[in-house]
C-alpha cells in the first residue's frame, strides 16, 4: 500500500506536467477560492481555445477510442491529467458534458456518419453540446418528461419545454430526449435526437438561481422541425440512450466545490470566541472533527477508486458517495462559517464578510448542489439498489400508458 | 496509484473469511454467548496454529511476520463476525506494547506465547470511568506493583498483563504475570463477562524500558486505534450486510421492506458512513505500516469515523429488523453491544476527536 504512480503513470504525469507548464500558469490563492458565477462569452472563447490546445497535444478525450483522437479508455490518465490541470489557472471546463457524455453516447448508438461528423469538432472545442433532458415536470422522474415529438413525412416536429440546461445559450448542439408515443408506458414511448440549436423555434432563456448567479437555462421548443436522420437509436429506444448518457455522468459530476474543512479550520484558527481562539471551543472542535473525518474519508475513497482503475478494475458507485457527502458538508460548513460571525453573519461586504463573503456565497449556492446532477434522495436510491441490492420501489405508474398517469390531485 | 491491500493480503482475506465463517456460524455464536463463556478457546487456539496471532511478530520471536496490512485485514474480518476472542487486548495492545517497548529478553520471553495463542495478554490502564489519562494511582517501586484497574478487558484468561503505573513521578508500562493478579469479572455491556476489575498487591513486575512516560502510552494507543478501527469497520459491514439481507427478504404491505425509501435511505447512509470509515482506516493502515509522522492524526481520524460507522450500523440493523431486532434470539443486539464496547475501549469519541483536533493544530504549527 502506497500512493505512488506505476512507472507508466509516472511517465504520463511527467508528460502532463511538461505540457501544462508550457501552456498555462499556476493558480493563485484567489483562484483556488471557487465561486459560482455565470459564464460570459469571453469565458466560452477561452475555454474553446484551451480545449483545442489540449486536443492538439492529445490531452483530451482519454476514454475515447484512438481512431477518434482518444487514448482508448485510459481513465487513469484522465485522472492524472485532471489532478495536474487542477493546479493551473485554466479556463472553466465546459466540455466535460460534450466530450465525456454526449459524444460517447453517439459512439454507442450512432451511425458511423454521425460519429464522424461530431467527434472531432467536440474534441477540439469547436462545437459545444448541451443536454436537453430535465423539464419543469420531470426532474428526478426523468422518464415522466412531456416534450413531444411527432412524425411529419421525413421530419420530426418537437414541442415542449426543457430546463436546468447548462451552456444552452452557448451550445451548437443538444442531446434531446422527447416523447414520441404517449399511449405506451412512460419508459417505452421515448425517442432520442441530436438537435441543432440554431433551428427555428428554439428559444433559450437564462434561469437566475437563488444565489443571484445564472448557471442554467430553460429551453423552449416550439414546433422545431428536424429530419429523421437526426434521430439517435430506434424510435422508442430513447430511454436506453438516455441511460447510456447518464451512465457517463460519473466521469463528469464530482465533488461540490467551495469552502471545505481546511478553509473553516484556517478561519477558526484566527477567529476569537469568548476572548480565546475559536479552535479551543468544544462545540467548534466537535464540528471540525466531523467534517475532517468526512473530507478525509472522501479523499481516500477517491484514491481507492483510482487504485481499482489502476489495477484494471471497474470502480463502483463511489462517485455517488462523493457528491452526496460533499454537497451536504459544503452546506453545513458554509452555514457554520456564517454562524461564527454572529450578528455580522448577515453582511456580505467589508470586515463582516471575511474571505470576501465566501461562506455567505456558498450558503446560497450549496442547496443547489444537493439537487443538481442527481438529488440526495436519488443518490441514496442508487446506493441502496445497486450496492446493497435492495429491490426497486414499487412504481404506481410503471405499467400505465403515459397518457393515463396522474399528474395532480385532481 | 496503489492505495489498497496487496494481492497477497486480499487472497488471505478470502481464506480468513472462509475459516471464520465455518468456525463461527451465527447460531454457534449465540449459543456461546448464552452459555456465558467469555471467549472461544478453540477458535483462539486455531488462530494461533494458523499463525494469525503473530502476523505483527518477527519470525525470530515465533511470529509469522506477515505485517500490519495483514493484521488490519484480520482485525476487520474478526470484527465482521463478532469473533469471541481476546484479539484486541492480546494483539493490538499487549503484543504491540512488547514490540514497541520491550527489551530483547522480554520479547524472547513473551512474544512466542502471544503469537501462538498459549498466552493471552490484557491491557490494564483504566482506573474507573475516565478517558485515557496519565493520572493513575497504581504504583511501581522496587520491582513490585500495586493498584486496582477497572475495567480490564479479556483479563479472565490473561497470562500476562501490561499495566500502567506511576514510577518516579512518571507514568509507565509494566509487565505482570497473570498469576499475580486478582481478577473479578464484572457484568458488562457485552453478554459475555469480558470486563474485569483487576487488583495487584505488591505483584512482582518489570518495567517495559521503552515506555517510561505518557507519550509512549499515547503512541501505543494510536497504533491500537488503527487496529480497533478495522475491527469496527468489519463490525459495521457485518451489521449492514445483515440488515440489507433482511430488508430484501422481509415482506410487509405486500412488498419487500427494502423497497421502501424509508429503509433504503437509512441503509444507504450506513453504507456511506462505513465506506468513509473504511477509507480512513486504510490511511491509518498506511501510516501504521510506514511508521509515518501522519500516524497520530490518521489514527484519530480512523477511530472517530469507525466509532460513528459501527454504532450507526448496529443501531440501524435493529431498527430494520423491527420487533425481531430487539429480541434476545436475534444477533442484532450482539452487534449493538460490541459496537458500544469497542467505542469506549482505549478512549471514546470525545477523546479521539480531541486527539484529532490537536493533531490538526500541531500540523498547522509544523
Amino acid at each position: 500500500m502506497d500512493f505512488s504512480d506505476t512507472p507508466a503513470e509516472a511517465t504520463f504525469r511527467a508528460e502532463a506536467r511538461a505540457f501544462l507548464s508550457a501552456n498555462a500558469k499556476l493558480k493563485t490563492v484567489e483562484a483556488r477560492q471557487y465561486r459560482s458565477r455565470a459564464l460570459e462569452p469571453e469565458d466560452i472563447a477561452a475555454s474553446k481555445a484551451w480545449q483545442a490546445t489540449k486536443a492538439a497535444a492529445s490531452f483530451a478525450g482519454f476514454h475515447w477510442p484512438t481512431q477518434y483522437g482518444g487514448r482508448d479508455g485510459a481513465q487513469m490518465q484522465a485522472i492524472i491529467f485532471a489532478q495536474e490541470e487542477d493546479r493551473y489557472d485554466v479556463p472553466p471546463s465546459i466540455f466535460n458534458q460534450s466530450v465525456g457524455m454526449a459524444i460517447p453516447t453517439i459512439m454507442a448508438w450512432g451511425r458511423p456518419d454521425q460519429i464522424q461528423r461530431f467527434a472531432r469538432p467536440a474534441l477540439h472545442g469547436e462545437e459545444l453540446w448541451c443536454q436537453l433532458f430535465s423539464e419543469p415536470g420531470a426532474g428526478s422522474d426523468l422518464a415522466g418528461l412531456r416534450t413531444s415529438a411527432w412524425r411529419e413525412g421525413d421530419d420530426w416536429v418537437i414541442s415542449g419545454q426543457k430546463t436546468w440546461t447548462s451552456n444552452a445559450h452557448f451550445a451548437q448542439w443538444a442531446m434531446l430526449v422527447a416523447r414520441s408515443d404517449a399511449d405506451v408506458p412512460k419508459h417505452k414511448g421515448l425517442t432520442f435526437f441530436i438537435l441543432d440549436m440554431s433551428l427555428p423555434g428554439i428559444e433559450v432563456r437564462r434561469i437566475r438561481q437563488m444565489s443571484g448567479t445564472s448557471n442554467f437555462c430553460e429551453v423552449f421548443l416550439n414546433e422545431v422541425r428536424t429530419p429523421d436522420s437526426a434521430r439517435l437509436g430506434e424510435v422508442g429506444d430513447g430511454w436506453k440512450v438516455a441511460l447510456t448518457m447518464l451512465s457517463n455522468e460519473r466521469f463528469v459530476v464530482g465533488q461540490a466545490e467551495g469552502p471545505d474543512v481546511e478553509d473553516i479550520l484556517a478561519f477558526v484558527t484566527d477567529l476569537e470566541l469568548d476572548d480565546r481562539p475559536a479552535i479551543e471551543d468544544a462545540a467548534v472542535r466537535e464540528k471540525i472533527a466531523a467534517w475532517w473525518v468526512q473530507a478525509q474519508g472522501l479523499k481516500y475513497t477517491r484514491l481507492r477508486t483510482q487504485t481499482a482503475l489502476s489495477r484494471g478494475k471497474t470502480p463502483g458507485p463511489e462517485a455517488s458517495i462523493a457528491k452526496l457527502v460533499s454537497a451536504t458538508k459544503l452546506q453545513q460548513i458554509a452555514s457554520y462559517g456564517v454562524d461564527l460571525l454572529g450578528q455580522a453573519g448577515a453582511v456580505m461586504e467589508g470586515d463582516g464578510a471575511p474571505l470576501n463573503a465566501w461562506f455567505q456565497e456558498a450558503l446560497l449556492y450549496a442547496p443547489g448542489k444537493r439537487i443538481a446532477g442527481g438529488a440526495d434522495e436519488i443518490l441514496r436510491n442508487i446506493i441502496a439498489e445497486r450496492v446493497l441490492g435492495l429491490p426497486p420501489d414499487v412504481r404506481a405508474d410503471k405499467d400505465l400508458p403515459f397518457s393515463k398517469i396522474p399528474t395532480s390531485r385532481r | 496509484m496503489n492505495f489498497d491491500f496487496s494481492e497477497d493480503v486480499t487472497r488471505m482475506r478470502e481464506e480468513a473469511a472462509r475459516v471464520l465463517r465455518d468456525r463461527l456460524p451465527p447460531d454457534a455464536l449465540r449459543r456461546r454467548v448464552n452459555a456465558g463463556e467469555p471467549d472461544d478457546g478453540e477458535l483462539w487456539a486455531s488462530l494461533g496454529e494458523m499463525g494469525w496471532l503473530g502476523v505483527s511478530v518477527p519470525e525470530r520471536f515465533g511470529g509469522s511476520e506477515l505485517g500490519y496490512e495483514t493484521l488490519c485485514m484480520l482485525a476487520e474480518e474478526i470484527g465482521r463476525v463478532l469473533a469471541p476472542v481476546p484479539f484486541s487486548s492480546s494483539i493490538y495492545l499487549v503484543t504491540e506494547a512488547l514490540l514497541l517497548f520491550g527489551s530483547e529478553a522480554q520479547k524472547r520471553r513473551w512474544l512466542p506465547g502471544l503469537a501462538d495463542g498459549s498466552v493471552v495478554g490484557a491491557f490494564a490502564l483504566a482506573e474507573g470511568p475516565r478517558e485515557p489519562s496519565p493520572r493513575v494511582a497504581s504504583r511501581f517501586a522496587r520491582g513490585k506493583l500495586s493498584g486496582t484497574k477497572r475495567p480490564v478487558f479479556d483479563a479472565t484468561r490473561a497470562g500476562l498483563f501490561v499495566v500502567a503505573a506511576q514510577a518516579e513521578g512518571e507514568v509507565g508500562l509494566f509487565l505482570v504475570e497473570g498469576a499475580e493478579a486478582a481478577v473479578a469479572a464484572l457484568r458488562s455491556l457485552e453478554v459475555a463477562p469480558i470486563a474485569s476489575r483487576v487488583s495487584f498487591h505488591e505483584a512482582p513486575a518489570e518495567p517495559l524500558e521503552g515506555a517510561r512516560d505518557w507519550r509512549a502510552i499515547e503512541c501505543l494507543l494510536q497504533r491500537a486505534a488503527v487496529l480497533f478501527a478495522f475491527e469496527q469497520v468489519g463490525g459495521a459491514q457485518g451489521a449492514l450486510d445483515m440488515a440489507a439481507a433482511y430488508a430484501r427478504d422481509r415482506f410487509a404491505f405486500g412488498r419487500p421492506i427494502g423497497s421502501f425509501q424509508a429503509i433504503k435511505h437509512q441503509l444507504a447512509d450506513v453504507y456511506v458512513a462505513t465506506e468513509l470509515a473504511r477509507s480512513n482506516a486504510y490511511f491509518g493502515a498506511w501510516a501504521l505500516t510506514h511508521d509515518a509522522p501522519e500516524l497520530p492524526l490518521a489514527a484519530a481520524t480512523a477511530r472517530v469515523a469507525a466509532i460513528a460507522a459501527f454504532e450507526a450500523s448496529a443501531s440501524q440493523n435493529i431498527q430494520t429488523h423491527g420487533g425481531m431486532g430487539f429480541t434476545w434470539e436475534s444477533e442484532c443486539h450482539l452487534y449493538y453491544r460490541r459496537a458500544k464496547r469497542l467505542s469506549g475501549q482505549i478512549g471514546g469519541d470525545r477523546y479521539w476527536r480531541n486527539q484529532l483536533i490537536d493533531g490538526l493544530i500541531s500540523r498547522q504549527a509544523g
